[in-house]
């Protein structure tokens, strides 16, 4: 891993990755995880379990065979049945790869303490003990100090179960008084907070079975081949297009998921989806293709028939799309000269979609993290609603989509505790907590109390390179980082010395997800419990998530507190029961174990659609939002009195910075920073069957290489005001012109000189965020490339 | 003769190699060294018109490991007859008598044999006999995120994926030489835009993965 290359993580001592195996080869474990299939070698364990997947949108199953305590091959679902109801949980290229990951020589193995300056990524191994009494100190000195409101928790995803990752340190946490909450996340804060105007909740999606029913799929930006979004989402889709669905993919990038499912790929300027959105409005308006009883019966704010007593001379969605009020009608003509799309194609799509019905419009989530990401939001929603393919098998609400009936999947269920401290901030804000805590309030999305009491001042980073590599901004998250009168101390807990973990002042070695116990359920959709037991030993000296806090909570006196006497395999247990309310039939762990499967699935016989109740009688089951209806117009944003950044009504307005402005013309590509296969993330940089499966390049159109006399595998510098990196580059007709895009998630490793030599993209985003939900907006970037 | 083949459905490939890293993981391959992997296939151009753009692109992925050949070529120089054809139709490299002359690698067409430096081996994809001999998939076949892949006696596996008046499967697309040389137990459901990709001037976009 190249962030790593200039410090000696753990070899100083002798502890090597030689030495690990042999450790780990006097380990036996008892055979518990069922018979052993016939077609494994002799002395071979087989073990199904949960792939780790940490947060790549999948929850798939791995077969581990495990010889003399070391991985030696990894398979995947192995059940023999394989239909629509309950298709097996096939792991994709990372979770194939993971034995490179588990075996990378870069894992940390042993505590280190910082012996440098921050950040500069010196540091010396330490005794566990040395490690945990200075944390605990830490922690009572600045709970002293500053109060409770001044420990932070980060988000974080590298260690993603529920007795590993973040989680387990927020109860410690809790225990200990209580630390500043947040709320949302890096994934998807517009689209939550944006789908909820619309719909009163995020439960805005069928089960994806019901794709088989529809005529018509439009994947706006969205990517399910590279972001899975649910294990089995691609292979439903190949379903629903063998069952006669036409597809089409909106999006910048000809993606995996246009190559292999869609019929037809149609590219769009990033962050002008909502005046494409705008202009197939237009046409179904004017061409009388909306279905007007729908809109009648369900929604409000289509019109000035229905618009909101507080608010009944507004601007409706209708005037704003035909331009009663600003004289802009919003004609697929209008739009053309934004999105780059031709009208003719945009009136084209707006027909089918309204004529083949039912049809699904979902939008991914990369489109939302822009300048302004609510409206697109707001505006696919729209589509679908003033269309009536709400409420109806082989349609689809759109927004945040989580699972119908009942929101799907249950994310954390390990039992945090009440956090103490009621104040919480947006996710995204947290370096603003950082450097000017007591001035946050409401205004920059403050919850539960007027203003903060103190600035963050202690942070507890536990799988979360969010830090560091995965915020906006990275040279100036840096700046701040280093800075010790600010934040005063960072204890980092994880896998590998991450770009976040070489700021700490103290690392402790977090075990992998296949050295503890763990169990999960789907990411978002699915109807499955993922059993992740316990395969190998930990590596070296690292312990499980858990067990790290378990040992800190001793050192604060609040061991018992915190375990209440339970191993992670009891808390694993305790999980299944709280799983089994949701999946009936769900087994007792000693019996899950002995059978062997690694997964207990729900088939889905007949797919749930959201909003069916309400779409047959929406006064006995009315939405929850003000009107109990579909908000086309918002009162309530209304009433924020903001129509210049949050409209009633969804809009398409011009990003901060973008191609038609001042800062377009010093920096004329836009710049995004989509998925890749060969990370999830930043977890699994540097394993190298992925990176060589999935090259870390800036994709670059012909065009633009031409004007910028580049040729294939150049090495590049990209800049603009706020950084600059390095990295080779990919010509590709894939990508449309004027637009570059580099995988998110590569380690940042800058050299003397500030140049990112490992390419992350974070260099060269922004820190400001979306102005309703408070969320990033790390798409939205302005760049230039040249030869290195 | 009995012969088993591969079916690869191009249509519905993404291109994202996990039958490729699925291979290396059950072979124990490094970095560097394929037994499977997967062509991205482009061709086409951009042209503005006014402020739009049109793309008239095509791109299509092409998963490929050794073919298994009917006539394989890449045995007909070994001078140690370490080459050889199971009677299921499994072309084998025996690792005994190889003496790494590597003759095979340039005699075949298809770039499937290759050479590993760290194990100083000549290699190539066994269609996971030893699986098939205890019963199971390829475990390519079993990879697939997508169910993209399949393997099969030759006629009875072109039978099961000709149903429906789908297009004949092929024996060949772009970038795949002329089967008239070795015969390759093949069958390919191509991309719905492979037609239009051939169409012009076609180039594999990702050497340096392959």
């Amino acid at each position: 891993m190249a962030a790593a290359k200039n410090i000696d993580t753990f070899g100083s001592d002798g502890v090597s990755r030689r030495c690990f195996l042999e450790i780990a080869a006097g380990v036996s474990l008892s055979a518990l995880f069922g018979p052993l299939p016939a077609w494994a070698a002799e002395g071979t364990r087989v073990v199904r379990a949960g792939c780790p997947s940490h947060n790549c949108g999948g929850r798939c199953l791995l077969t581990l065979h495990v010889e003399n305590g070391v991985i030696v091959r990894i398979e995947t679902d192995d059940r023999p049945a394989d239909g629509i109801e309950a298709p097996q949980l096939r792991a994709c290229i990372r979770g194939r790869a993971y034995r490179r990951r588990q075996y990378h020589p870069d894992r940390l193995l042993r505590p280190l303490k910082r012996t440098g300056k921050r950040g500069d990524g010196q540091f010396a191994p330490i005794s566990w003990d040395e490690a945990l009494d200075t944390v605990a100190a830490a922690l009572q000195r600045v709970k002293k100090a500053y109060g409770n409101q001044a420990l932070f928790v980060p988000y974080g995803t590298g260690s993603y179960n529920q007795t590993n990752g973040r989680q387990v340190a927020q109860r410690l946490l809790n225990l200990f008084g209580g630390s500043l909450g947040h709320y949302n996340n890096y994934s998807w804060a517009a689209m939550a907070r944006a789908t909820e105007t619309v719909y009163g909740t995020g439960v805005t999606g069928n089960q994806r079975q019901d794709w088989l029913n529809a005529k018509y799929v439009l994947m706006w930006g969205w990517n399910p081949a590279e972001v899975r979004d649910g294990t089995n989402t691609e292979f439903f889709l190949r379903k629903a297009r063998e069952n006669g669905a036409r597809i089409v993919c909106v999006d910048p990038r000809m993606t995996l998921s246009a190559v292999s499912l869609a019929d037809e790929w149609i590219p769009i300027r990033p962050g002008t989806d909502a005046a494409m959105m705008s202009a197939m409005a237009h046409v179904m308006i004017a061409s009388n293709l909306v279905d007007a009883a729908f809109i009648s019966s369900h929604c409000v704010g289509f019109d000035a028939s229905q618009m909101p007593a507080d608010a009944r001379d507004a601007e409706s969605y209708k005037d704003y799309v035909l331009g009663t009020r600003d004289k802009v009608p919003k004609t697929p003509a209008w739009a053309e000269p934004i999105t780059g799309v031709p009208r003719e194609t945009i009136e084209r799509i707006a027909r089918e979609y309204a004529t083949r019905k039912p049809g699904v419009l979902y939008q991914g989530y990369g489109m939302q993290r822009r300048a302004y990401g609510e409206q697109v939001v707001r505006a696919g929603c729209a589509l679908a609603a003033i269309t009536g393919n709400v409420g109806v098998p082989g349609g689809w609400a759109g927004g945040l989509a989580l699972q119908a009936p009942n929101g799907g999947p249950l994310w954390t269920v390990f039992p945090t505790g009440a956090n103490p401290v009621t104040a919480s901030i947006p996710t995204f804000l947290w370096t603003e907590a950082v450097v000017r805590g007591r001035e946050l309030g409401a205004a920059q999305g403050v919850r539960g109390v007027e203003k903060l009491d103190a600035s963050i001042k202690l942070i507890y980073a536990v799988a979360s390179n969010a830090l560091i590599n995965q915020h906006a901004n990275i040279n100036r998250t840096a700046q701040i980082l280093r800075d010790e009168r600010l934040v005063e101390f960072l204890v980092v807990q994880d896998q590998f010395l991450t770009p976040t973990a070489r700021f700490a002042d103290i690392v402790l070695p977090a075990c992998t997800q296949l050295e503890a116990w763990g169990v999960e359920d789907g990411w978002k959709y699915g109807d499955e419990v993922l059993l992740m037991p316990k395969v190998v030993e930990p590596a070296g000296e690292s312990k499980s998530d858990y067990r790290i806090c378990s040992d800190l909570a001793a050192k604060l006196g609040l061991r018992d507190a915190f375990t209440e006497g339970r191993t992670e395999r009891d808390w694993v247990e305790a999980a299944l029961t709280t799983y089994r309310k949701s999946y009936p039939g769900l087994p007792a762990l000693a019996e899950f174990e002995q059978k062997g499967t690694g997964v207990f699935s729900v088939p889905v016989t007949r797919p749930a659609v959201a909003f069916a109740d309400f779409r047959r009688d929406p006064a006995a089951f009315p939405l929850a939002t003000p009107s109990g209806r579909i908000e086309l117009f918002s009162a309530a944003l209304h009433a924020m009195n903001r129509p210049t950044e949050i409209p009633p009504v969804p809009k398409y307005i011009p990003e901060w910075e973008g191609p038609f402005d001042a800062t377009g013309k010093k920096y004329p590509l836009q710049l995004i920073g989509h998925h890749t296969l060969a990370r999830v993330h930043s977890t699994m940089n540097g394993v190298d069957w992925l990176e060589e499966a999935f090259p870390h390049r800036l994709f670059i159109n012909p065009l633009d290489a031409a004007s910028r006399s580049l040729s294939n595998g150049d090495q590049v510098r990209v800049f603009n005001d706020r950084g600059e990196l390095t990295i080779k580059c990919r010509i590709t007709r894939r990508i449309m012109p004027e637009v570059v895009a580099i995988p998110q998630g590569a380690w940042w490793a800058p050299d003397a000189k500030g140049l990112d030599r490992g390419g992350a993209v974070n260099v060269l985003t922004s820190e400001r965020w979306t102005p309703l939900a408070f969320g990033n907006a790390q798409h939205t970037v302005m760049a230039e490339v040249v030869k290195l | 003769m009995s012969q088993l083949a591969f079916f690869v459905n191009s249509d519905a490939c993404s291109g994202c190699k996990t039958c490729q890293v699925a291979c290396k993981d059950k072979n124990n391959l490094p970095a560097g060294v394929h037994w499977r992997r997967v062509y991205e296939v482009t061709a086409g151009t951009w042209q503005k018109k006014g402020e739009a753009w049109t793309a008239s692109v095509g791109v299509y992925n092409l998963s490929v490991a050794c073919h298994h050949c009917a006539e394989p070529v890449c045995g007909k120089q070994c001078s140690v007859d370490a080459i050889w054809k199971r009677p299921d139709g499994i072309v084998l490299l025996d690792q005994q008598r190889c003496t790494k002359c590597n003759k095979c690698r340039s005699d075949c067409p298809y770039e499937a044999i290759r050479f590993d430096g760290a194990t100083n081996t000549v290699g190539k994809c066994d269609f996971c006999a030893d699986r098939l001999d205890a019963g199971l998939l390829p475990v390519c076949v079993t990879a697939c995120p997508n169910r993209a892949l399949d393997f099969g006696e030759i006629e009875a596996l072109r039978s099961r994926h000709s149903t429906g008046g789908t297009p004949p499967l092929l024996d060949r697309v772009f970038p795949l030489d002329d089967p008239a040389v070795s015969r390759p137990s093949l069958l390919i459901r191509p991309h719905r835009h492979a037609a239009l990709v051939q169409d012009r001037q076609p180039e594999v976009s990702n050497w340096e993965e392959l």
